[in-house]
């Protein structure tokens, strides 16, 4: 009754075309929107910053930028550990050189430096394509990795190799280190979210979204109407790799503090990521927050309920994690291939018909 | 969705937090992933302590113990997690039972005013107390094991190793990386060749740093491992033949679970120790009485004995030992967590207090002050006799070289101030 464009008449093309056609969908948004800056920072303590809307946000932008690659351009890529690894020591590196500018510029130039790695390892998908490609990305982690673990400059010759977030500010406010309160780091990584969620919205289904949608649907056919390639899977690296860059960034300094390239950026991270664009729904940008969301918030939900609602064993509850979250991963596939991102499309299609859908 | 996630986990956490008087000690588990080989025992070995303290003793000085425990898988998210969701219960103290967890939470507990403990892992600078306020390692870190371990290579040698080669086979990470400067500097003080063999994480593929060692033939090769790694280590020196007598393993590669898949073959492998290894602790007699005996052991209820598990009846043991020092200097016996640290930075631990306790000799007597929150730094050697299946400690506990060490500690502890603004406490 409410969902439906029946009597929300559009006058300019600007209307026309805008995100949310309809206007229960617009106002959600501005609620969303609301609740998320207004009111959760106030609800907030430590835990619910920490282990689940920290990594919350944070996995979203790392999704949101995986998604561009593969889910819009159609470029497999798995090597979004690695390239969060980037975007971590190059924010560790800018923090530690330049203590008085703010972590915000660092967190941005974090995703450029990450962009440009990006770019590098994007040059083989001018030549291979597919499964090939997933394994050209592939060495670029372990690349990463291991040049991160093994060149001391990269970690300021520390002892053990870890590397620490010092603390730093954002408008006077400490974001980072352990004296940041967690409502700042909360609205300090919603900021970059929805700047990244409106970002790359707009950049999807503009020409540059156009085009590399063009390119993974085929590729020649999309040369032919006039789409470079090399422009396309490039910048598709590029801005993919400045999200996860800019996603790692955050993960070292305002979510974890400290880090170890092997254990938090190794080969779990890509597949994770991968997976959470997978079930969120390829090509999606709600899909990413979808996928985030699932990846993360269910094994905390299921802890809490095994652990502190029934009282089990965490070893029995962690086993048993791994058991539903693996079985619902294969489940949503089987049921659902396009992901959570689809369940939702249906869902508004059969809103707008309710209640009589004939 | 989102609001419905939220309303069940506010409910769960609603549920689990009730407000008793009684000491919280949370505990970081590892019962799953590749370390929980060595994770079950370290975990059953602390709850059983606790579980007959509260069934013989009613708890500590009165007050009921509760343990907090938390599944980690060594992962440093699931790590944050733990700590943010027991924070707030009135931990007394954490044992993060990984060294990368350590490094996330020296800074976060320091912010909260909680203790750390990290026994035997961890930052080893967190010994210098003038920095590192809410951080303790006694009774040993990682820079004195492998002094300890040098100065028995040294003791065998009869004071030289002029020219012998040594190859230190590490866990490529902030564990394993750990004693590097410590034995640069002693291979500098004593003219040994030291050589670097990274093995990566999980560590179950050594062939190509095994082939390095048969290559160049050290004389020795220390090991910094850990869970799998060691298993496999040992079946790769076994492999190439390479004198098990001449390999030594740090504290965290010398347990029986390390040592019993290579068989016959593993015997005479040696291994750090910084507490005695056994059954023979007249503890056990209690643990069979009150926590065995009525079923409530923790796990399977199959690890009493092992190193792991006496190493964590250490760990519970000293942690015993500060609450009881926190009671009586806080004249109460629900202490807080500030009292905590008071305890804990005025803990003596003597041999008259090991034995009463039913520990008689388990580690050396030590104690801990303000400056100092590394305790003595004292490490033994133990050797593996595959016939009888047990360890034997095959030197005296020896003395590391703190003139090497010491420096290095204020080094690193002061670059960690100069990065963190901290100013030097204890004056």
């Amino acid at each position: 009754m409410l969902y439906r464009e029946a009597g929300d008449f559009k006058t300019t093309y600007r209307e026309d075309n805008q995100t949310f056609p309809i206007k229960f969908d617009r106002y959600r948004y501005y609620v969303v929107l609301a609740v998320a800056f207004l009111l959760i920072p106030f609800l907030i303590n430590d835990y619910w910053v920490n282990a689940i809307f920290l990594p919350f946000l944070i996995y979203s932008i790392a999704a949101i930028g995986l998604n561009i690659l593969v889910g819009y351009c159609g470029q497999v890529s798995l090597g979004s550990g690695g390239f969060m690894a980037v975007g971590a020591y190059a924010v560790y590196k800018l923090m530690t050189a330049f203590p008085d500018v703010s972590i915000m510029i660092h967190v941005f130039l974090a995703g450029a430096i990450t962009a440009g790695v990006g770019v590098l390892f994007g040059l083989p998908s001018l030549r291979i394509k597919g499964f090939y490609l997933a394994v050209a990305t592939l060495a670029a982690q372990f690349f990463l990795v291991w040049i991160f673990n093994r060149v001391p400059w990269f970690y300021n010759y520390s002892a053990s190799g870890q590397i620490n977030a010092p603390e730093r500010e954002f408008f006077g406010v400490a974001v980072t280190g352990a004296n940041a309160d967690s409502w700042a780091t909360y609205v300090f990584c919603l900021i970059i979210l929805t700047f990244c969620g409106i970002v790359a919205r707009n950049l999807t289904r503009g020409a540059m979204g156009r085009k590399w949608m063009a390119i993974r649907d085929m590729d020649i056919a999309a040369e032919i109407i006039g789409v470079n390639p090399l422009n396309a899977k490039l910048s598709a690296f590029a801005i993919s790799s400045f999200f996860i860059g800019i996603s790692g960034a955050l993960f070292f300094s305002v979510y974890l503090g400290a880090v170890e390239v092997g254990e938090a950026f190794g080969i779990n991270k890509s597949f994770l990521i991968l997976f959470m664009i997978i079930i969120g729904g390829l090509g999606s940008i709600f899909g990413s927050f979808a996928g985030a969301a699932f990846l993360v918030l269910l094994p905390v939900l299921l802890k809490n309920l095994f652990v502190a609602g029934l009282g089990w064993q965490p070893d029995l509850a962690t086993h048993l994690e791994f058991m539903i979250v693996g079985g619902l991963i294969i489940l949503f596939l089987v049921v659902e291939p396009h992901g959570i991102a689809q369940i939702w499309r249906l869902a508004k299609e059969k809103l707008r018909l309710w209640p009589f859908p004939h | 969705m989102k609001f419905k996630l939220l309303a069940a986990a506010v409910s769960s956490i609603a549920l689990a937090s009730p407000v008793f008087a009684d000491l919280v000690l949370p505990w970081m588990s590892y019962r799953t992933g590749p370390y929980a080989v060595a994770g079950i025992p370290l975990a059953d070995g602390y709850a059983d302590y606790l579980t007959m303290l509260n069934e013989r003793d009613g708890g500590i000085g009165g007050v009921p113990v509760r343990l907090l425990e938390c599944e980690t898988g060594y992962n440093t998210e699931k790590g944050v997690e733990c700590y943010e969701s027991t924070k707030a219960e009135g931990s007394l103290v954490y044992h993060p039972l990984s060294t990368g967890i350590t490094y996330q939470l020296i800074p976060k507990v320091t912010a909260d005013g909680i203790a750390l403990h990290s026994m035997g892992y961890g930052r080893t600078s967190a010994a210098n107390g003038k920095i590192f306020s809410n951080i303790f390692n006694y009774p040993a870190n990682y820079w004195t094991a492998a002094s300890a371990g040098v100065n028995y290579l040294l003791n065998e040698n009869s004071g030289s190793l002029e020219g012998k080669h040594i190859a230190l086979l590490y866990h490529n990470s902030a564990y394993g990386k750990e004693p590097i400067r410590t034995l640069e500097g002693l291979s500098e003080k004593h003219g040994f060749e030291l050589t670097l063999i990274p093995v990566d994480h999980p560590g179950q593929e050594q062939k190509s740093q095994w082939l390095q060692i048969r290559r160049e033939r050290p004389d020795y090769v220390i090991m910094w491992g850990f869970g799998v790694m060691n298993q496999v280590a040992i079946q790769e020196a076994a492999n190439i033949r390479f004198p098990m007598e001449n390999f030594i393993g740090n504290w965290w590669a010398g347990a029986e679970h390390d040592v019993i898949p290579a068989g016959d073959v593993a015997n005479g492998y040696k291994s750090l120790v910084m507490n005695d290894t056994g059954s023979e602790f007249s503890i056990y007699d209690d643990i069979q009485k009150y926590v065995v005996a009525s079923g409530k052991a923790a796990g399977a209820g199959d690890n009493l004995g092992t190193v792991m598990y006496n190493r964590s009846l250490y760990m519970a043991f000293l942690t015993h030992m500060a609450i009881l020092k926190a009671q009586e200097l806080a004249g109460t016996s629900d202490i807080s967590q500030a009292e905590m640290i008071k305890g804990m930075e005025a803990l003596e631990i003597t041999d008259a207090m090991m034995a009463e306790y039913g520990l008689a000799n388990i580690g050396p007597a030590f104690s801990v002050s303000c400056e100092n929150h590394g305790g003595p730094g004292l490490g033994a050697v133990s050797q593996w006799d595959a016939s009888a299946g047990k360890w034997n400690l095959v030197s005296d506990y020896l003395v590391a070289d703190m003139d090497l060490i010491n420096p290095l500690i204020q080094a690193d502890s002061l670059a960690f101030a100069q990065e963190n603004n901290i100013t030097e406490r204890c004056n």
